[in-house]
């Protein structure tokens, strides 16, 4: 069914000019808008909630019920915060999705600003993200210019500002109560919840945090309706009533040791295997695959075994991942050490924990530089049990830390301690060194 | 009543409690380090963790699967609330590993060893053994993050006790966490040092030997302190506070929670203003005779006509040239000049009252007990009812400090205004003013007393002073030198005492027991850390004397006689205020 697949959300990628207005415009841009403010705004959320749309930053929550919580006829400023800080380690598809169609996600940003009330969005943007920074300055000056921003946008009564703020170029900027932080000004420190940041958020308001691949879907769900959203994808679970389903379009980022790595618009639930042969080109070198990760780093590892799992918001879990995240598959081929990847892993969360929380600042640090001492040769069988009690305190016991980095820390120990335990164990009893590269070891 | 549980003890619910309060109510210790009832609840130490639940009508029980931080959650009707199964020891073991990791366990030279919660809990709460091979992080340690504050960035928990304090109660900012991870710590900016007035707090915060006092710094092992609680004099704010000492020298002054006069903190003025209790310029024997030009070693004895009583006597006799304050140990080996003073006193108040007693005048001071004010004041009225009993000067320095500043240094609003360093430099105005009300039916005033000096001098005027600094200044110093016997109870050396003819000496507030009264009337009772002084001893014991009263002083018996005699003190009744004080009067 896949063949046949016309891409939505990148429909304009590559094309001259795609970052303009007038060519979004002749394009049939701005559609999803006018007919969204045409409705009322609790007509909007209807359509956004029918649609099954569910939030692509990771955590994969209901879009339309999101923007339910908020409370009702609210005196005062409602925010949005759209998140781009993207910086899950081999996810790059905001990035691309505003390189070449700011306005997809403007107009998507606009629609959401309606029907959730927020009289301000504000565009949190990865700091090194520097030529997306550019064109939507300039996207946005251009709606300015044309009523799509401001007072009384194309006649109506409403109106939005949309501000572009620049990140503070870390990793826990893209927790949406960390992101609410540094956009105040502060430390990213995430907030303890509740109050979730739909009752108490940015500048103390109501404030809807989504990502930008979520809200460019909702430009093409006002365009062509909710059916059409929901005739791709994984429907829901009927034996299991509190799965939402796997509607839409998805970007799948895939990059490592493949032949053509890239950014892939494909139905939600495709198989990582299809995803690497068909659409990635296959391993490179002629190898085999070892490990997958199925949705940037957090989410743990797929087995070689595992490869017929749906990259689906279902499907990772029930391969014993965290879950979807980010669709950022990244492949490992039979040549890598899994001990390597595993403390590069871990080397990334212990860099960038907030420190907030004693089990994760902590937890994160610890099994680096015990996976670091075993790649040195002077590993320990003991070294596994106490990789696992991190892993277990630090995320997967529910309830540990504050926000959702420590999870993610802790998946990718279990998984490759769990599906690739004799490869650990080979290494340690036989002293095994790797050889360092220097870069690595500079670390 | 709605209640609940707390390891299947019930307890009632009591509002706007979280679980770690409510735990307490029903003995069981919750350990936390981020957590203070004072400070904005960021739930980041996650020692505090336990399993929590609901208990439904129909009685059974929903717990929750994660575990939640018990000073996060609020303790409200049918919580269940599980501190001790194993998955709440393990997480708590756990947390302390992570703790201990980069810690360096250098107890046996920190000062906060004894009484430390890193201890603490790993004693109760940790594991026996340690899996840490890893080396660990190490730091500079910090003596620069302020004038009296040390940071030993290595114990650090980053439980940001500190940084809070900064923001939220001193409102001043210096602390901040710098750096990310396992390697953050605490910092100042350049050049911008913690010391606000109320930077010594985050001593007391900080649950770790991470900021330590500069000035207890090595100085004492906790354990060998012994505290008194006390009330600090250093501003009618009236902070209850706890006095360490060892071997009867005070080591430091903490804050002690008290909700009725200033909360959890205290000042720093206050914090180390009992150190003039340990001054070398304390008055350590009664003196008579004036000394010449503050001349305080070698004061020139100039009695007043003939020797009169055995003190003078004594002193006439021992060596013209050695006075009492002077005179050697072996010249007085066998001396106790109090009951000769106390003579000496009776009979020149006692003379002056029959001569002249409308010029005769008391002026009592705010630095004064109530017990004190209320024990001279009877004497003197009942010597004779003519001698004017006065108030003096209270010492006033600029206006109310209030916290949190503002980013710019402003003071809070009213109403947002959490801590205050009032501007009236002195204990107990409001007791010592309702003694005097009650003595003397109206207030005599500095201006009034001080007019009169001038024109028509009053003959024998007695004046306690027993500030911590100097208290009149050198004009007024002046006139009540024109009084023919100029009598002075201190503490300290200074003008006045220079001036005086007869010199009694005072005792501080750490080694006495007295009451003072704040300036909200609310009245506290300090009690003695230290001995007194050697050759001082309680100015009760002197007043207690001088009118004659057998037995000695028992502060519980003299308030309850306060309490029948005057009606203002009517809530000295039973003699004891508690822990907290009561209000006295408003
Ligand atoms: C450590 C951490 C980092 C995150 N980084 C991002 C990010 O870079 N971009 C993003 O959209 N969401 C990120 N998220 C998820 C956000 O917290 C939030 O769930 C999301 O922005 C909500 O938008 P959505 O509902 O549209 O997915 C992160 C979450 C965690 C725990
Ligand atoms: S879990 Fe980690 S990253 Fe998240 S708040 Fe806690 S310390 Fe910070
Ligand atoms: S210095 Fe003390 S109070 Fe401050 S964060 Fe560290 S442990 Fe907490
Ligand atoms: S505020 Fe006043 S009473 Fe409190 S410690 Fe400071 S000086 Fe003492
Ligand atoms: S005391 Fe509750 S998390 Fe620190």
């Amino acid at each position: 069914m896949n063949e046949a697949f016309e891409p939505v959300l990148l429909r304009r990628r590559g094309v001259a000019g795609s970052q303009t207005l007038a060519y979004y415009q002749q394009d049939g841009g701005y559609n999803g808008l006018q007919k969204a403010l045409k409705m009322t705004p609790a007509e909007v959320i209807k359509v956004v909630s029918d649609s099954g749309l569910r939030g692509r930053g990771g955590a994969g929550f209901h879009t339309g019920s999101k923007w339910g919580f908020l409370p009702k006829n609210y005196e005062g400023p409602i925010y949005l915060c759209v998140n781009g800080d993207e910086s899950e380690p081999g996810t790059f598809n905001n990035r691309i999705l505003i390189e070449e169609d700011p306005h997809q996600l403007l107009e998507g940003i606009a629609i959401a600003s309606y029907a959730t009330g927020a009289s301000v969005a504000y565009l949190y943007l990865r700091y090194e993200y520097g030529q997306c920074y550019r064109t939507l300055e300039k996207a946005i000056e251009e709606m300015y210019a044309n009523n799509l921003l401001g007072k009384n946008i194309l006649g109506s009564n409403f109106s939005l500002d949309v501000y572009l703020v620049r990140g503070a170029c870390a990793y826990i900027c893209g927790e949406e109560t960390g992101l609410i932080e540094s956009l105040e000004g502060k430390r990213a420190w995430p907030r303890i919840k509740p109050p979730f940041p739909a009752i108490e958020g940015a500048f103390r308001r109501p404030t809807v945090v989504n990502n930008i691949e979520t809200l460019a879907c909702v430009t093409h769900i006002l365009d062509k309706g909710p059916e059409w959203f929901m005739s791709m994808g994984v429907p829901k679970d009927p034996n299991n009533p509190r799965d939402p389903g796997s509607y839409g379009p998805k970007l799948y980022c895939v990059s490592g040791h493949v032949n053509n790595p890239g950014l892939f618009e494909l139905p939600l639930g495709i198989t990582a295997r299809e995803l690497i042969e068909k659409h990635a080109g296959g391993v490179w070198k002629g190898r085999k695959v070892k490990a997958v990760v199925p949705g940037g780093i957090s989410m743990g590892f797929l087995s070689a075994d595992e490869l017929d799992t749906p990259l689906d918001f279902a499907g990772p879990g029930k391969a014993g991942c965290l879950g979807l995240g980010t669709a950022a598959v990244i492949v490992i081929d039979d040549q890598t050490s899994m001990v390597d990847v595993l403390y590069n892993n871990c080397r990334f969360f212990a860099h960038e924990s907030c420190g907030q929380c004693t089990p994760c600042r902590e937890g994160t640090a610890w099994s680096s530089k015990i996976l670091r001492r075993i790649r040195d040769g002077h590993g320990k069988m003991s070294d596994l049990k106490t990789l696992e009690d991190i892993s277990n305190t630090i995320g997967i016991m529910p309830g540990t830390t504050i926000c959702g980095l420590a999870d993610g820390a802790a998946w990718p120990i279990k998984n490759a301690l769990k599906k690739f335990r004799p490869e650990f164990e080979e290494y340690i009893s036989k002293g095994q060194k790797t050889e360092m590269r220097e870069a690595l070891a500079a670390h | 009543m709605p209640s609940l549980f707390i390891n299947s003890v019930e307890i009632e619910v009591q509002p706007k409690e979280n679980i770690v309060q409510a735990a307490r109510r029903a003995g069981v210790e919750i350990p936390h380090y981020c957590w203070h009832p004072d400070l904005s609840v960021v739930a980041s130490c996650r020692m505090c963790l336990v399993e929590a639940g609901t208990k439904k009508d129909d009685g059974t029980v929903a717990m929750q699967p994660r575990l939640v931080p018990a000073c996060q959650t609020p303790a409200t009707p049918n919580t269940v609330v599980v501190t001790d199964s194993p998955k709440v020891k393990s997480s708590q073991a756990q947390t302390l590993e992570y703790l201990l990791l980069n810690h360096p366990l250098d107890c046996s030279i920190c000062d906060q060893a004894g009484e430390c919660y890193l201890q603490d809990y790993t004693y109760q709460f940790g594991k026996a053994e340690s899996r840490l091979d890893e080396p660990k992080v190490q730091r500079q340690d910090k003596y620069y993050i302020g004038e009296q504050i040390a940071l030993f960035t290595d114990r650090c928990v980053m439980c940001t006790r500190c940084v809070r304090f900064t923001r939220e109660y001193s409102g001043t900012a210096e602390l901040f966490v710098t750096s990310r991870g396992s390697v953050e710590e605490i910092e100042v900016l350049p050049g911008q040092p913690c010391d606000n007035k109320l930077a010594g707090n985050v001593v007391d915060l900080c649950p770790v030997g991470a900021l330590c006092s500069k000035d207890f710094l090595y100085k004492k092992r906790v354990w060998w302190l012994k505290s008194a609680d006390s009330v600090c004099q250093l501003c009618s704010t009236g902070c209850s506070i706890t006095v360490d000492q060892s071997e009867s020298k005070v080591e430091r002054v903490r804050p002690r929670e008290n909700p009725q006069a200033q909360g959890s903190f205290m000042c720093d003025d206050g914090r180390f203003g009992w150190k003039f209790a340990h001054s070398e310029n304390r008055i350590r024997a009664p003196r008579i005779g004036r000394a010449s030009h503050g001349q305080v070693a070698s004061p020139q004895l100039t009695t007043i006509g003939a020797p009169t009583n055995a003190v003078e006597q004594y002193s006439m006799s021992v060596n013209q040239s050695t006075p009492l304050a002077t005179a050697t140990v072996s010249d007085l080996t066998f001396a106790d000049p109090w009951p000769g003073l106390i003579n000496h006193l009776q009979s020149v108040l006692k003379q002056s009252a029959q001569d002249h007693p409308t010029k005769t005048l008391a002026v009592f001071s705010p630095f004064m007990t109530c017990e004190e004010a209320y024990l001279l004041a009877d004497y003197l009225k009942k010597t004779n009812p003519k001698i004017t009993l006065a108030m003096g000067p209270v010492p006033v320095v600029g206006e109310d400090d209030t916290y949190p500043k503002g980013p710019k240094g402003q003071s809070p609003a009213a109403e947002k205004t959490r801590f205050t360093i009032r501007a009236e430099k002195a204990p107990n105005r409001l007791g010592v003013e309702a003694v005097l009300q009650h003595f003397q039916k109206s207030i005599v005033n500095d201006e009034q007393w001080l007019s009169s000096m001038e024109l028509n001098p009053f003959e024998t005027v007695l004046v306690v002073g027993n500030s911590p600094a100097e208290w009149l200044n050198d004009e007024t110093v002046s006139k009540l030198r024109r009084a023919g016997k100029l009598i002075v109870v201190d503490i300290l050396e200074n003008n006045l005492t220079h001036a005086a003819d007869v010199v009694i000496p005072g005792v501080s507030f750490v080694e006495k027991e007295g009451t003072v009264v704040n300036h909200a009337g609310l009245a506290q009772t300090f009690h003695p850390a230290i001995r007194c002084s050697d050759g001082t001893r309680p100015d009760v014991r002197t007043y207690m004397e001088l009118s004659g009263r057998s037995g000695l002083y028992h502060g519980p018996t003299i308030r309850a006689e306060m309490a029948s005699v005057i009606p203002a003190f009517a809530a000295f009744e039973t003699g004891e205020l508690g822990e907290l004080g009561k209000r006295v009067f408003s």
